[in-house]
């Protein structure tokens, strides 16, 4: 078992044993491998590149080759108790629409994320002048993947934009830890975002 | 001529004949009375008998599935790719057994078999099989071999379609199905494709009903059409736009004999080389089991719920550029397993080649394969 980022062993806890998981853009697999392992998870992962598809396929876990751009239409409402996107949503194309998805196809959404608003990267335009990069945010502007990063703030008001009710919310720094000084100021010391969340108005 | 098989070639294979003396009922009604399925088997099976990978054949496929049964062969087995020392079934690993399906015609019980109630060939007197006759068929050779559950079925096109039915039919006797370039059922147009084939040789005055064997002759002229037709629809519009383009053999011969084309030359060849081993009879057959394969048909064509009762897990794989069974239709099949949460992974590849990419070198293809059997035979401690 690879040792899992600190930002998964998070989302990981936050799986109850048993239940439905879908993880978008689900890379090699490591997080479904974990899940299935441990919490004795139905698990499906999507993911786009052919190369991850085949590492997961050799991990034995079950994975669809699929474009996330194109909406999760192969799933019905409900399918799913969570739908996790790990890094993901900066990437897709239409990142509204697909948290809608996610609350169409799972109960519970997950959702990580590079923090736009983290200070390292504000320094960086600011004093630079140049768009940011950092270990999180290796690529430069013309090649980068990430075609829509956001902020804490950002996140937060789409959400609330769309009746999307945040349960739990936590940040990581660069040494991906949660410290309460993290949490003082999420938006400026938060280099990870990860988010719990579900459908407005629905119980808890 | 192959004077020494590569390394990752299973090498020299021979055939083996099963006999099965019990009547065999079919879904039409009728029953066999005994038949013989002729098989070819490569690697060895374990002692706890697990490792064992049943490959089924397509419309023209046989059991010669890989190796080469001389050394003056020009050509190994229809899926030499797949299947040999480190390739996607490993014969390091597995027991690979592919046979011939009933109704075929290099060696299992097929039309051009004597009808031991009439002491001449079956004829238009052999019964029209489905997959699901060919899977019971098979179960049973399964049962001659002592192989209690496979560790996974597989094959391409219409033998994807018997992996399914497999997994349908004995979902306790197979760990994985392997459904590659399949479709859960034909289309109006696959159907429509089938039909005109099966014209052309039900028209060619040497059928004589089917019974041509009496006569001594056989349908070659519609037989090549139909295979002709059937390449087309195995290529790809940009596969065949690459290999002929426009391109003429000569001068335009303003005369409808002579070949002008480079893809006329080609299609009249590959009809003329499959009459030479291929029985008419059988290709009515194989398109017509093609035709009524249908798992939803017993479910108020609700595909999901003909897949319920699986219990192995699942590889569908498609190629962009087919056709023929367009990834769309493995998505169908793949739609019906998430909605029963059924295991279930699959790979659409970018490939050129059309239908026939199954048969292919493909790079991403075969790594994918590779590595999800990896895993099963990890699963199986093989």
């Amino acid at each position: 078992m690879n040792p899992l980022r600190r930002e998964l062993e998070i989302v990981a806890d936050w799986i109850e044993p048993g239940s439905r998981v879908l993880d978008l853009g689900c890379g090699d697999g490591t997080l479904l491998q974990y899940l299935v392992e441990r919490k004795g998870v139905t698990a499906y992962g999507l993911e786009i590149d052919p190369r991850k598809v085949t590492r997961c396929m050799d991990r034995g876990v079950n994975v669809v080759r699929a474009d996330l751009d194109e909406g999760l239409s192969d799933f019905h409402r409900d399918s799913f108790d969570h739908v996790i996107m790990s890094q993901t949503v900066q990437a897709v194309r239409y990142p509204d629409k697909l948290l809608e998805d996610m609350l169409r196809v799972g109960a519970h959404g997950i959702v990580t994320f590079p923090n736009l608003g983290y200070w390292r990267l504000r320094m960086q335009l600011l004093l630079k002048g140049r768009m940011p990069r950092s270990p999180a945010l290796p690529n430069a502007w013309y090649n980068s993947p990430n075609i829509h990063l956001c902020t804490v703030r950002d996140f937060e008001r789409l959400c609330a934009t769309m009746g999307v009710q945040i349960l739990e919310r936590r940040l990581l720094d660069r040494a991906h830890r949660s410290t309460p000084f993290t949490n003082l100021a999420p938006n400026l010391l938060g280099e990870v975002a990860i988010y719990r969340f579900v459908r407005g108005g629905q119980a808890l | 001529m192959v004077r020494s098989p590569p390394a990752d070639s299973v090498g020299l294979v021979t055939q083996h004949k099963a006999v099965f003396e019990e009547p065999l009922p079919l879904d039409c009604g009728r029953e066999l009375p005994r038949y013989e399925l002729v098989y070819e088997a490569y690697g060895e099976l374990n002692r706890e008998r697990n490792n064992a990978i049943l490959v089924c054949h397509a419309l023209s496929g046989n059991h010669h599935a890989a190796g080469y049964h001389s050394e003056h062969d020009r050509k190994p087995g229809w899926w030499e790719t797949c299947i040999g020392p480190g390739k996607p079934l490993d014969t390091n690993r597995f027991y690979v057994v592919c046979s011939n399906n009933l109704g075929g015609c290099h060696g299992s019980t097929g039309p051009a078999s004597i009808n031991p109630e009439t002491g001449k060939p079956y004829g238009d007197r052999f019964p029209v099989v489905t997959v699901r006759d060919w899977v019971r068929s098979q179960a049973r050779l399964a049962d001659q071999l002592g192989i209690e559950q496979w560790a996974a079925v597989a094959g391409g096109s219409l033998g994807g379609m018997q992996a399914l039915q497999w997994a349908i039919d004995f979902p306790q006797r197979l760990r994985h199905a392997i459904v590659i370039a399949a479709a859960p059922r034909l289309s109006a147009q696959n159907i429509g494709f089938n039909e005109v084939a099966r014209q052309a040789i039900m028209s060619d005055p040497e059928f004589h009903g089917g019974r041509y064997y009496d006569y001594g002759v056989s349908p070659r002229r519609g037989l090549a059409v139909a295979r002709m037709l059937g390449h087309i629809t195995y290529l790809s519009d940009d596969a065949m736009r690459a290999k002929f383009g426009r391109d003429l053999r000569g001068d335009m011969s303003f005369d409808f004999e002579e070949v002008d084309f480079e893809v006329e030359s080609y299609l009249r060849y590959q009809g003329q080389r499959f009459v030479q081993d291929f029985d008419a009879n059988t290709y009515l057959l194989m398109t017509k089991a093609l035709d009524y394969f249908d798992p939803a048909a017993e479910y108020d064509d609700d595909f999901a719920a003909a897949v319920a009762q699986i219990q192995c897990s699942t590889l569908l794989l498609s190629f962009s550029s087919d056709w023929r069974f367009a990834p769309s239709r493995s998505r169908e099949i793949l739609r019906a397993l998430l909605e029963k949460e059924k295991p279930v992974s699959y790979m659409e590849i970018e490939a050129t080649q059309g239908h026939d990419a199954f048969l292919m070198p493909i790079q991403r293809y075969l790594e994918a394969f590779s590595a999800y059997m990896d895993n099963v035979g990890r699963e199986v401690g093989a």
